[in-house]
């Protein structure tokens, strides 16, 4: 029911929502409980495991009942706090976890059956039949839990992820974080003040507070005036900070777009990470519910959400109101209902000595034993002082006493502290470096004392940054004494009485974790689930835990708690992983003749993060092989041009290049002549393959080193490595130059004559030979190396120039009779010539492994050769490289056997790495590991690959198929 | 987490790239024992506590850094770059 | 007490009065014929296969804290028998075989649930590798299945076929993998050990390891000393410290693993589904909850909590994969210490000092390995032998170069 002029919404604009169909009339600034409220709609939701009927408990994120599925379209958003939801104009919400309907929920059947149901229950049943577990017990169980759905469609919506820096992050503008951002903001300090709420002020704004004489919200609205003035201030509301990480990093969720309605131009949530000098936690407390039977029923709220309610949104959530608490600071709840003209039918104060002197009737020692409402609470019945009563009522408010909101202190392991005086946990001091509690969640509740906190944190805050605060003087505002005796659950009654709402834990369920010796709190927790709903226990750990420490014989203290971990609210995934959505995953990486390459229909496949052409198709060619046939024969027969920039290059420059080579490589370099290449071996320091590739002597102290695409990076990192943790004083430099140039290969019987008329003049190049040369005015650089077998050349080129390089290439190589080709036929040209990539270097062959061990010299150290004469690192018993050759396709991957062996591991031989068809010698290769398999060319092998169901026999051979002696490299 | 490069400033933890505790400078002489050999590539002290160990900003300077920090907490305590470290190699 | 759907009717009836604590909570005794340090997954079921499979009931686990309350607790839960290298392949499919007989054989359901796992590639070179993985697994004994795009299209409708960074190749299907409830996993092994008669020992932090002439003694802890002339040293990511106490050092650094857990929602996620590219991985609970994690923190820590890079990098890898899930807010993320091994491999061995064993090494994988490494370190400290099929798990392998490196990624601890 809403109350006239009541409240901070705006009246003058009124939204239409609805709720499971059902249109509904709201203000701005309601949120869609409390519209909810206002249109007397009390039952919300349905429980987790009994499917109990549920209304609004809280006027916060921490609500453990009101979720609901917020619909757009074909989307949808499941468990959003009705309490934190805005309406907005189309608002469409709708119930979850029940079937078919809220008021009528067929799994309520559970509620009957839950004695059978009890804590744990199923890890002691559905074990047998065996197989009945996947097929019956397990999909009834998860269709049964759950909460809301998700839509199953892509989340197409906006989301950002930003970063804020800042000398001081206030986190709750409360009183206690208003003051601490109004000290550190006048003493200059950059200063974030960020609120979960959409508006500013905490308790301020949602009690009847006084400040400084004015009303709370008068003073709250003059400070922000003054913040929002200041050019070092930043205002952060709808941002909830969910995460305390190192060194003053905190992760924060700022809901943009989520209470404007369809809003293209703004993103829905965005993700901050703010990295403060100094921070004040400032977070308020949130009051705890009481445990008595049939606690959970709608129409049972927190205390100070009917204050919320009324103060901030001038709702009353209904007619004949009940107030239940432990403490005198909830009385207020019904002094405001009363003020405001609302009847309170009684208070019920558990305190056997409190006062009884109010305008309405007051029970003392009072406890609920019982409840009535299906759907929304009608009755409740207790016993007091003087007797017991049962009392009509629409709403209970309760209250427990409060619980500082230290979440976030707890997020770097800290562990609270117990307050006997509060019968609360505290923040332990200095629980996250450089944050400061101050005020509620510091255990300390008047709003003089939040006041005079905040701007003690704040001092503190600046002295670390070596500033002086400001004379400021602190308002007057109330600073009654926290008068409260703890009570934990209605003793001997039957009936359940609820712990955590929303994962339908009770007492008794403690209880019998206890009796089963799961003692310690975490057993409990996760033997009962306590505290591992949505809300993690904000409404019901320290009550759980009470229960648990009476029923064990411990203390609260003795018990210990369990920790609350990041995010202090459930956080969306899309917001966390903003940017990660399609293509924003990873960079993408593209070649100079990318264009050129799409031009000619060539599909580009990933390569690492680069893409690459996979073939060009021509007219009437079908299939990929096709093509990659006609390449490679075309290479081999007359010219063809690939980018190959994907590969790593790495300049080396200084008088201890050579030197510096020599230690990298297994083989020398420092005997290379200016003006050649040389291959090079790289192993990491534990004797296994790192890397191949040529390096070019340039100058007597100037190399070029070229990585596989896949290590350009992981060698780069070695080379800095070895350099500056071995020999720092090594005159010797390395850029990474891969992105400078574009190189193309250029292979085949007629690359030379394509590159004469290219070049007009061909310099004489001696195989493994490099040389400069010009195009038009442009430097560049001719290597005389070949990963085809031919007769070839690569030329490197500033990246500006690589596209009309490569369109120019390829348009003489056609003249030739040749053209471009692509990974495909690559692949077959270096397969065909036992040529190496990371198929076969994968991370666990050595040099031995793959035939290369004589390049590891034996004259000088590298980094690699101790670890590599390890006994295990070379032998017969290892898997060697070899060739396969077939007359029918191998696959990949498949397992090498000596026929007649059975197919087992324990026969297992090898398996094969890289496989082609050869056009060249029209036949199946493979290069392939076989055990011992240097000493069994010739053999016939049998390669099972079970996946791909081949299973045919092959012959062993040498690694280098085509032209070993490379007559035709050198020609 | 932030590390203080000595040449770039105070970057977030994801501009570095971690490699393993400091016994990877400590490479033997290349006729050490196979002891020597096993104890720098695989043995550690692990401590939980202060430990120094190794970082790469491959996302600045590409400095090699030698990080003195606590592995309970967290905490930073030093950063060092590899290449000045006092008793350096060569 | 035997568990039963029956017995949970009849307590139900009379108010569940009736269940008995699951395990004791005995003092510690002054000597036992074996210790073992650790009660978490391989700790207590090492100590349930010594007294079931070798008759040893003189025995005690000492755990620090309260049991399961390291990494058992904490993990994915990931079941799987898919890996390619001898020595790792029969003993993760010895493992899977005890899995698929763990509920009955410890009267305790553990919803071992083999709802099969997708490894996704995503360009033929990782098709390759996964064939060469799916055969070493049926030539093992298990099973592996080669999907197509269209094949895991099928299975998998939500993944993000069109614009993802990394295309859909196809995906390894293993139908045997699965889940299974972590704690119950603890818990079920505990009360199965405690029920043949082994003490297990909580709030027990062993501090020192008494040695003798090369023989080990007892231990140390802050319950008192305690004699045994066989010690298992069983302590994932505190295993540098306790062999510390031994004066060794191991082959470990201990690293931080992060995992996500969402609030609960109706099914949506049938699978277990493993992203390569992206190091994603992602299963969906019982009770609604994506239960999803990544890679590393990539540094050593102790501190059972991590950092927002990759918190973030976890959940950009599954909006690329599957941006259906954008919706799902994460409830809880948490961080377990990893034993890390240079070789990705595990550790279950004697040490050079008579009567001390250690198993250690598990880096992600452990979970999944509880019922074998229990299996076989109790094999090794009744008999002294390794059982065969964790023969190679030695702890010289890294000084012989007898390496099990399934990644590849070389002796760099956090890698694998
Ligand atoms: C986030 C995360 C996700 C994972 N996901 C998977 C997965 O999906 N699949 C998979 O197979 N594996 C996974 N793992 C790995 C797996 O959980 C571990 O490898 C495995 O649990 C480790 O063995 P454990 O259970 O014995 O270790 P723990 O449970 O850590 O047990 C070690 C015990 O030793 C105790 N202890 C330590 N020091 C002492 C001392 N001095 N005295 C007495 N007691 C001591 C500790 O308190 C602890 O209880 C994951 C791990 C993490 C952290
Ligand atoms: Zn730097």
């Amino acid at each position: 029911m809403r109350l006239a002029g009541k409240g901070l919404i705006d009246r003058g604009q009124p939204v239409t929502f609805t709720f499971d169909g059902s249109t509904y009339q709201g203000f701005r600034g309601d949120t869609l409980a409390s519209a909810l409220l206002a249109n007397d709609v009390r039952l919300v939701g349905r429980s987790f495991k009994y499917h109990r009927p549920r209304g609004i408990l809280t006027a916060g994120s921490e609500e453990p009942n009101a979720m609901v599925e917020i619909l757009e379209g074909n989307q949808q958003t499941p468990n959003v706090r009705a309490t934190v939801q805005e309406v907005f104009d189309g608002l469409a919400a709708r119930s979850q976890n029940r079937f078919p309907s809220l008021k009528f929920d067929l799994l309520g059947i559970n509620d009957r059956l839950s004695p059978f149901l009890s804590a744990g229950f199923y890890y002691k049943t559905f074990m047998w039949p065996r197989p009945f577990w996947e097929k019956l017990y397990e999909p009834l169980i998860r269709r049964a839990a759950g909460l809301g759905s998700l839509s199953r469609q892509h989340d197409e919506a906006q989301y950002e992820k930003a970063w804020a820096f800042c000398d001081v992050l206030v986190i709750g503008s409360g009183p206690a974080g208003l003051m601490a951002a109004l000290t550190a903001a006048r003493a200059g300090a950059d200063v974030i003040l960020a609120e979960e709420e959409a508006r500013m002020g905490g308790r301020l704004v949602s009690d009847n507070l006084r400040v400084d004489g004015q009303p709370g919200v008068d003073w709250v609205e003059g400070t922000l005036a003054e913040l929002r003035a200041l050019p070092n201030v930043r205002l952060m509301t709808r941002t909830t900070v969910t995460g305390a990480y190192d060194d003053g990093t905190f992760g924060a969720l700022e809901r943009v777009g989520l209470h404007c309605g369809p809003a293209p131009h703004l993103p829905r949530e965005c993700f901050w990470r703010i990295v403060a000098g100094q921070s004040v936690l400032a977070a308020g407390a949130l009051e705890r519910p009481l445990a008595f039977p049939d606690n959970d029923r709608p129409g049972i709220m927190l205390a100070s959400a009917v204050r919320s309610y009324l103060h901030r949104y001038g709702v009353v959530p209904g007619h004949r109101i009940a107030l239940i608490a432990n403490n005198d600071a909830a009385r207020a709840t019904a002094r405001d209902l009363m003020a405001a003209g609302v009847k309170v039918a009684a208070i019920l104060d558990t305190r056997p000595d409190a006062s009884v002197v109010e305008d309405c009737p007051v029970y003392v020692n009072a406890q609920i034993t019982g409840t009535a409402g299906r759907l929304g609470l009608t009755s409740i019945t207790f016993r007091h002082a003087g007797g017991s009563a049962t009392l009509e009522v629409d709403t209970l408010a309760m209250s427990g006493g409060w619980n500082p909101t230290l979440h976030l202190t707890c997020h770097m392991n800290g562990r609270p502290l117990w307050r006997e005086d509060i019968a609360a946990f505290v923040p332990a001091p200095d629980a996250v470096p450089r944050l400061t509690p101050a005020g509620a969640c510091n255990g300390t509740f008047s709003t003089a004392g939040a006041f005079r906190e905040g701007q003690d944190a704040a001092r503190r805050a600046l002295a670390a940054l070596g500033r002086s605060a400001p004379d400021l003087a602190l308002p007057q505002a109330e600073d009654a004494p926290y008068a409260l005796a703890a009570y934990w659950e209605t003793p001997g009654v039957e009936g359940r009485q609820w712990l955590d709402f929303a994962n339908d834990v009770t007492t008794k369920d403690v209880k019998l974790s206890a009796q089963e010796n799961f003692r310690s709190v975490e057993h409990m927790k996760r033997y009962t689930t306590q505290g591992m709903a949505p809300d993690q226990g904000k409404n019901s750990n320290v009550g759980a835990l009470a229960v648990l420490a009476d029923a064990t014989g411990r203390g609260i203290p003795q018990t210990g708690t369990t920790t609350f971990r990041p995010p202090y609210v459930p956080t969306s995934i899309a917001a966390m992983g903003a940017g990660g959505r399609g293509a924003g995953f990873a960079p993408q990486r593209f070649l100079t003749s990318d264009q050129a390459s799409r031009d000619r229909g060539a599909p580009m496949i990933e390569a690492g993060l680069w893409y690459r052409p996979s073939y060009f198709p021509k007219p009437g060619e079908t299939t990929w092989l096709e093509a990659c046939n006609r390449e490679t024969r075309m290479l081999r027969d007359s010219v063809g041009v690939a980018d190959v920039s994907t590969l790593g290059k790495i300049d080396i420059q200084g008088r201890d290049a050579a030197r510096f080579l020599d230690l990298v490589y297994t083989n020398t370099f420092s005997t290379l002549p200016v003006g050649r290449v040389r291959y090079g071996l790289m192993l990491r320091e534990d004797g296994h393959v790192l890397d191949d590739g040529t390096s070019a002597r340039l100058g007597e102290h100037h190399f070029l080193m070229t990585t596989t695409t896949a290590a350009a990076g992981l060698v780069m990192r070695h080379l800095d490595f070895v350099h500056q943790a071995f020999c720092a004083g090594w005159d010797v430099r390395f850029t990474s130059v891969t992105e400078s140039w574009a190189q193309f290969a250029v292979a085949g019987p007629k690359a030379r004559d394509l590159l004469a008329t290219l070049l007009g003049e061909m310099p004489d190049l001696p195989f493994m030979g490099v040389a400069d040369v010009t195009l038009g005015k442009v430097r560049a650089r001719l290597f005389r190396i070949s990963f085809s077998g031919e007769h070839g050349y690569e030329i490197a080129i500033p990246t500006r120039f690589g596209e009309a390089l490569f369109r120019d290439l390829v348009a003489r190589a056609e003249i030739l009779g040749g053209g471009p080709y692509g990974m495909e036929a690559l692949n077959v040209l270096r397969i065909e010539k036992g040529f190496i990539t990371h198929a076969e270097i994968h991370g666990r062959t050595t040099a031995f492994d793959i035939g290369m061990e004589r390049m590891v010299s034996a004259k000088k150290d590298c980094i690699g050769k101790a670890a590599a004469a390890r006994p295990g690192m070379t032998g017969p018993e290892r898997d060697q490289l070899v060739g396969l050759k077939a007359t029918s396709p191998m696959g990949a991957g498949a397992h090498l056997f000596t026929p007649g062996d059975r197919v087992h591991r324990e026969t297992d031989q090898g398996y094969v790495t890289s496989v082609c068809y050869s056009p060249t010698l029209d036949a199946h290769l493979a290069l392939a590991f076989l055990r011992n398999g240097r000493a069994r060319h010739g053999e016939t092998i049998r390669v099972v690959d079970h996946l791909r169901k081949i299973d045919i026999l092959a012959e062993v051979t040498d690694p280098v198929f085509h032209d070993k002696e490379g007559v035709k490299l050198r020609a | 987490m932030r590390l203080t490069c000595p040449l770039c400033g105070a970057r977030d933890r994801r501009e570095f790239t971690y490699y393993g505790a400091e016994d990877y400078l400590n490479r033997p002489a290349p006729d050490a024992p196979p002891q020597a050999w096993d104890d720098y590539l695989h043995n550690r002290d692990n401590p939980a506590g202060v430990t120094r160990d190794l970082w790469y900003h491959d996302m600045g300077c590409s400095s090699w850094l030698l990080v003195t920090r606590n592995t309970v907490t967290h905490e930073i305590l030093a950063v060092e770059a590899v290449a000045d470290r006092k008793g350096g190699a060569a | 007490m035997r568990y039963s759907g029956l017995r949970v009717i009849t307590e139900g009836l009379f108010g569940n009065k009736g269940w008995k604590p699951a395990w004791r909570d005995p003092a510690p005794k002054a000597e036992y014929d074996a210790i073992i340090i650790g009660g978490g997954g391989h700790g207590l079921s090492t100590a349930y296969y010594l007294a079931k499979n070798h008759g040893m009931t003189n025995i005690a686990v000492l755990e620090k804290g309260y049991l399961g309350s390291g990494n058992i607790g904490r993990n994915t839960t990931i079941v799987r028998a898919n890996y390619f290298l001898p020595g790792n392949s029969e003993f993760y499919s010895h493992s899977m075989k005890l899995w698929e007989g763990l509920e009955l054989d410890l009267n305790y359901n553990v919803m071992h649930s083999q709802r099969g796992l997708i490894n996704l590639f995503h360009s033929d070179g990782q098709r390759d590798a996964f064939v060469r993985r799916g055969n070493s697994m049926i030539n093992q004994g298990d099973d592996a299945i080669l999907l197509d795009r269209e094949g895991v299209r099928e299975m998998l409708p939500y993944l993000d076929f069109e614009q993802t960074r990394f295309p859909i190749y196809g995906g390894l299907y293993h139908p045997r993998g699965g889940t299974a409830r972590h704690d119950a996993v603890a818990w079920g092994y505990a009360r199965g050990a405690d029920r043949r008669g082994v003490d297990l020992i909580q709030n027990c932090e062993v501090t020192g390891i008494d040695i003798e002439g090369g023989r080990v003694t007892g231990v140390q802890t802050t319950r008192g000393a305690i004699k045994a002339k066989k010690v298992g040293m069983v302590v994932a990511g505190r295993s540098s410290q306790v062999a510390a106490m031994a004066g060794m050092r191991l082959p470990i650094e201990s690293h931080i693993l992060q995992a996500f857990v969402t609030e609960g929602l109706k099914p949506v996620i049938d699978h277990v589904v493993s992203f390569g590219m992206g190091h994603f991985y992602i299963s969906q609970s019982d009770k609604g909850g994506l239960v999803f994690g990544g890679d590393l923190d990539f540094y050593a820590s102790y501190a059972s909590r991590g950092n927002l890079p990759m918190v973030e990098h976890v959940m950009e890898a599954g909006m690329t994969l599957m941006p259906m899930i954008g919706r799902a807010k994460v409830l809880r993320s948490w961080g377990g210490i990893m034993d890390m091994s240079p070789d990705g491999s595990p550790i279950i061995d004697k040490t050079h000092i008579d009567g001390l064993f250690v198993d250690c090494g598990w880096n992600y994988g452990g979970f999944k390995a509880v019922p074998a490494s229990g299996f076989c370190m109790a094999h090794l400290m009744a008999t002294g032998e390794s059982h065969p099929v964790a023969a190679r798990f030695t702890l010289n392998r890294f000084a012989t170069g007898h390496i099990l490196d399934e990644e590849g990624t070389g002796s760099q601890h956090n890698l694998h």
